[in-house]
């Protein structure tokens, strides 16, 4: 799994990708990785499943499980897909990269969101034994 | 035909006491200015918010019905109004564990009793919020027929927070279709604000968690969570966020100076909440909606767009 400092990083890189449709595809992909960090930290296998023909809103509906404030993550996931579709039903629309900028940014909500609420659990890459690799590698 | 939520019992809540002064303030004054009565809860309590509620549930949800209590019984309401989140959640939460769950009902039913008050009962009371008090008493037309300066085009991304449409089966008259307010994309602010004249933009992160909850045990998570939402605003074309819980605007002025001082990123748009910009499409003065008191300062910016 990715570690999630690096997803950060990632999520910047892909938000100025010069080609749309591959940023949006690995801002997608990066807001499941970011959903699998929750999962594995709760001993849950990320499912392969798909939901409205998303993996991630699957992912999602899935951490919700058992967990009600994990819903304030909703509509960012939400949100997400809506930029994605939008970018790559349409990758030659004026606004692509002003999107693909906006989309970025919804997935760094979704980044800061979880990796606050595993921080605040003392959760997967935030726990006592972990924490110590994590200040090293920042 | 009497007018919907013409009179109604007012709970500010406690953060409208404090930092949300100006959310109160602008309340009352717009309430004044469109002809409907508020009439406060006598001798109100705390919700229970979030430090109780981490407690015992129970406890939360007994705080927050005697508060239903005093409205409904001693006072005689069949609305309350809460134009906090935290509150409105809180009572409309307390509403529906009462409803469904025996053991919270009798949890509430002991508590009443040992403190002298009549148990509140599940349906004696609806529970409102302030978007849902202008919007359903006058609706859009009922706005524009009442603006005088007006917003003026003013560019407004509209921040509902996490806990105005969550969890979703706690507001059961929500996603009724056209016209109600909807869970996934609430729309309320942005209908009332633009019948006053505002230009809304997309603003993806609406509902999105201001890191509130974190903010004593992780200032820098909610500092990067608010700088998240602010640049996101911005690059939305926003030169303003309107708010509708003190909580959330407190949050987004605080982290707004945080993340300038902290992490050296200066952010310009404006946090003002929804009722202070009302007010002043309404014609109501800067003062007299509390402007200065926001940590936020617009008056300069809404001086020179001629709004204020």
């Amino acid at each position: 799994m990715r570690p999630l400092a690096e997803i950060a990083t990632a999520i910047d890189v892909a938000g100025r990708s010069p080609d749309a449709v591959a940023g949006a595809t690995e801002l997608l992909g990066l807001g499941e990785a970011v959903l699998e960090h929750w999962l594995a930290a709760h001993d849950d296998v990320p499912t392969a499943g798909a939901r409205e023909g998303f993996r991630l809103l699957a992912l999602h509906r899935q951490g919700a499980g058992g967990e009600p404030s994990f819903n304030a993550c909703r509509e960012t996931c939400r949100e997400l897909v809506f930029h994605y579709n939008l970018i790559t039903l349409d990758a030659a629309h004026a606004d692509t990269a002003r999107r693909l900028a906006m989309m970025a940014m919804v997935a760094m909500h979704l980044y800061l969101f979880i990796s606050g609420k595993l921080e605040s659990a003392k959760l997967g890459e935030f726990c006592c034994s972990s924490r110590p690799v994590r200040a090293n590698a920042g | 035909m009497e007018q919907k939520y013409k009179k109604v019992a007012y709970y500010p809540g406690c953060a409208l006491e404090g930092t949300g002064h100006s959310y109160n303030r602008s309340t009352k004054e717009v309430g004044k200015a469109l002809g409907l009565d508020l009439v406060e809860v006598e001798n109100w309590n705390c919700c229970g918010a979030m430090e109780v509620k981490n407690i015992d549930p129970k406890i939360q949800t007994y705080l927050s019905s005697r508060v239903m209590s005093i409205a409904a019984n001693e006072m005689g309401f069949d609305t309350v109004m809460a134009p906090c989140n935290g509150c409105y959640h809180n009572l409309k939460k307390a509403e529906y564990d009462l409803g469904q769950d025996a053991e919270t009902a009798e949890v509430v039913e002991r508590l009443s009793t040992k403190a002298g008050h009549e148990t509140y009962k599940a349906g004696q009371i609806e529970t409102i919020h302030a978007l849902d008090w202008i919007k359903d008493s006058l609706g859009e037309e009922g706005i524009r027929q009442r603006v005088k300066g007006g917003l003026k085009g003013l560019k407004v991304a509209n921040y509902y927070g996490c806990m105005y449409t969550r969890p979703r089966h706690i507001f059961p008259e929500k996603d009724k279709g056209p016209g109600s307010e909807s869970t996934l994309k609430p729309h309320y602010m942005d209908d009332l604000l633009a019948a006053a004249g505002a230009e809304n933009v997309d603003f993806p992160l609406k509902t999105a968690c201001c890191g509130g909850a974190h903010t004593l045990s992780d200032s820098d998570t909610s500092t990067r969570l608010v700088l998240n939402i602010l640049r996101a605003a911005e690059a939305s074309g926003a030169e303003v966020i309107a708010t509708e819980c003190p909580t959330c605007h407190s949050g987004l002025e605080m982290h707004q100076i945080r993340a300038e001082k902290k992490l050296g990123e200066k952010t310009g748009v404006k946090i003002v909440y929804f009722t202070q910009l009302l007010g002043l499409a309404l014609g109501l003065g800067a003062r007299q909606v509390g402007i200065h008191e926001n940590v936020s300062d617009s008056l300069g910016f809404l001086k020179q767009k001629g709004i204020a």
